[in-house]
């Protein structure tokens, strides 16, 4: 039988790890995701899978904590919000830098700084093309319910091990704060060490076990001709993933004249806006990215050579936007639109400005 | 002639003339040669062969482990 | 009396170089404490028949790249972090060995969060510390272990407490941390000290796999290069300028 549980977004994210077979999670508190380690704390898996849990003293710690966990072959996750991601950001170059997997949860709010405690979408810049120093990326998941929080931070796992690079699951407070049921997964136990050294033995720091040759993790190399080449390795990595690993949805797009472009809780906003423009006869489609790391961009390309218009909806001054322009081109206008700070903008405003920049204009 | 007669074994590629462990020796066997290795170092070398006790202060003491220490009774003592 | 030559066969080798080291040659300055530190650790981990079960964490510093040199697995930590990775490493794998190796900038400086809050939680791992009062690695610039009125790049003039504060006495303060089962400050600069150093690492490794606590090691040691002496003349100056601010001896278990 199903079980099915109503949840916050943040409580399916703990459940999700717990039943995911995570070995380890290690976080800072900082609102709107405490839930996420409060909920882990109550929980006890050390109790039942043996899933080590741990509060640490900052966000660096928790990132370092996660690079050490990652770097014995283990599946390890972390979580924060908006300023501590920006503490995270060193942690994950290197973790990257070491192709090291695990799994990063974004349960973002507004800023710059310190910023508000409310939902925002202004971290998309920094999860998708500036997540650290040097050149990688992460793989960037972009939930819009609380059952994808709870299927994404399973999926996470799933291409972090894949690919041995950070994944982000990048939420926003709303998804991370509102209820909602959610269909659990039967729980996967957790990976034994014979299976880490059968499947990580090539890489991880377990012990040099059975006196197999030593395992370095590391991310420095002097010699500029080496890292260069390793450069290289990554990029071909980055190229397999923006090959296979795209992911999006689209909601009556076929006859769309304008298309709204949001992902996460924007994207649901966006649903209701949609229905509303169609109710009043305007062709109106919806385009979500669900990963924004490999970013979607083709389907946007095929989208402008026959749409009249785009509208980016994001909770933030417009950074969406710009991978939305260009991959749109010059021909079709490509607007913004987005309350930012905290706020959230209702379907009426949407609606309204999807009117007022586009639809208006063009028709 | 002491009872135990020591010897060592030098990397000299491997030793950087410190002279750490000249120091440490307790007999005064060990100096720096005059010659250097392919690294240019003033390498470690037994000066005094037949003091050295093989008590291993030096080898101890060398950052590069490049002394083995080898020690055994001297039947003419 | 006629010569006597010794015999080189294996009943005779008395010391030679552990098989827990590798073959790589060190890249550090001629009479650097880091190699006879490193040594001493490959010896206690060879001594111990730990050399399958250990985990080694590299700081940022000269001694980032100590995995070329000890033949076991190691992480390369951030700068400074090395004790947070370290934290999750060993509840993760609760019987392996895990130590960090950091310097005086590494830990005292930009990790010293990590540090205190490791200790703090009684993390069942070694953190071996090397303070040499100097950054290294960055061509010696005012660390937080400098002595009052030691020249360093960044303290031309030396160290003025009014401008820099004064020497950061770590193990000190990090023994009152319930925590923490052993705290030790040692040297390597002799043969009797390096036994006695070696001795304190094999005690702080055996603390960590019999679930004791966190050990704490600190190494006081010699910059050479940095403090622009030969290496002799280092510990010379280090016997009569470091010990009496970082005194030798067990502080604590």
């Amino acid at each position: 039988m199903k079980e099915i549980k109503l949840l916050k977004g943040n409580e399916a994210v703990a459940m999700a790890a717990i039943r995911c077979g995570c070995d380890g999670y290690f976080g800072y508190p900082i609102t709107p995701q405490s839930e996420i380690l409060e909920t882990l704390m109550s929980q006890k898996p050390w109790e039942t899978t043996g899933m080590v849990v741990l509060q640490a003293e900052s966000e660096t710690a928790a990132i370092n904590m996660v690079y050490g966990g990652a770097a014995t072959g283990k599946r390890v996750m972390t979580s924060s919000s908006s300023p501590g991601i920006s503490l995270m950001s060193e942690g994950l170059s290197y973790l990257a830098g070491a192709e090291l997997p695990c799994v990063v949860v974004n349960v973002s709010r507004g800023g710059p700084g310190l910023g508000t405690i409310q939902p925002a979408q202004s971290d998309y810049f920094q999860a998708v093309k500036a997540g650290g120093h040097g050149d990688f990326h992460m793989i960037v998941l972009a939930p819009a319910s609380v059952q994808e929080m709870y299927d994404f931070t399973q999926l996470a796992f799933d291409l972090t091990f894949k690919y041995l690079n950070p994944v982000m699951v990048l939420a926003d407070g709303v998804i991370g704060q509102m209820m909602e049921k959610v269909e659990l997964s039967e729980g996967k136990p957790r990976v034994d060490d014979e299976s880490i050294q059968r499947e990580c033995g090539s890489w991880a720091a377990t012990g040099r076990v059975g006196g197999r040759p030593r395992n370095i993790v590391t991310s420095v190399e002097l010699d500029p001709d080496i890292q260069e080449a390793f450069n290289h390795i990554l990029a071909a990595k980055y190229a397999r993933i923006e090959q296979d690993e795209v992911r999006y949805e689209t909601f009556e797009c076929e006859d769309a004249d304008f298309v709204l472009v949001a992902y996460g809780s924007s994207a649901r906003i966006c649903r209701r806006v949609m229905e509303m423009a169609r109710e009043e006869g305007f062709k109106v489609g919806l385009f979500r990215p669900i990963t924004l790391y490999p970013f979607p961009g083709d389907v946007i390309a095929r989208l402008a050579e026959r749409v009249k218009g785009f509208l980016a909806v994001e909770m933030s001054m417009g950074q969406l936007v710009e991978d939305v322009r260009l991959w749109a081109g010059r021909n079709v206008p490509a607007e913004h639109y987005g309350r930012c700070g905290g706020a959230i903008h209702s379907p009426d405003e949407v609606y309204n400005a999807l009117k007022s920049k586009l639809i208006d204009k063009i028709k | 002639m002491a009872k135990i007669q020591g010897t060592l074994v030098i990397d000299r590629e491997r030793c950087k003339g410190c002279g750490v462990c000249v120091v440490a020796c307790p007999v005064k066997v060990i100096a720096l040669a005059d010659d250097v290795n392919s690294m240019g170092y003033h390498y470690c070398m037994m000066a005094e062969p037949d003091k050295c006790v093989g008590c291993a202060s030096c080898a101890i003491v060398c950052p590069d482990s490049c002394i083995t220490v080898y020690r055994q009774k001297n039947p003419n003592a | 009396m006629a010569q006597f030559e010794v015999e080189i066969k294996p009943e005779n080798l008395v010391y030679g170089k552990s098989p827990v080291l590798t073959d790589a040659p060190m890249h550090f300055c001629p009479g650097c404490s880091h190699g006879t530190i490193h040594k001493i650790i490959a010896e206690a981990i060879d001594e111990l028949g730990l050399q399958e079960r250990a985990i080694g964490l590299s700081p940022v510093g000269c001694s980032v790249l100590a995995y070329n040199y000890i033949d076991i697995d190691w992480v390369q930590a951030a700068h400074g972090r090395a004790a947070a990775a370290a934290s999750a490493m060993k509840r993760l794998n609760p019987d392996r060995l895990v130590f960090t190796y950091q310097g005086d900038g590494d830990l005292a400086a930009i990790g010293t969060g990590e540090t205190i809050h490791a200790c703090n939680r009684g993390e069942n791992i070694t953190i071996i510390y090397v303070n040499n009062a100097i950054y290294g690695m960055t061509g010696g610039q005012m660390a937080p272990t400098t002595l009052v009125g030691m020249k360093t790049m960044t303290t031309p003039d030396g160290r003025d407490p009014k401008l820099h504060g004064y020497p950061f006495v770590v193990s000190d303060m990090l023994a009152h941390l319930p925590g923490v089962c052993y705290v030790t400050r040692q040297s390597v600069h002799t043969a009797a000290n390096v036994r006695r150093a070696k001795k304190a690492i094999r005690k702080a490794f055996e603390n960590s796999m019999e679930g004791k606590g966190l050990s704490f090691v600190e190494m006081v040691a010699t910059c050479n290069s940095g403090w622009k002496m030969s290496p002799t003349a280092a510990n010379q100056w280090m016997e009569e300028n470091m010990f009496p601010v970082y005194p030798l001896g067990d502080i604590k278990g």
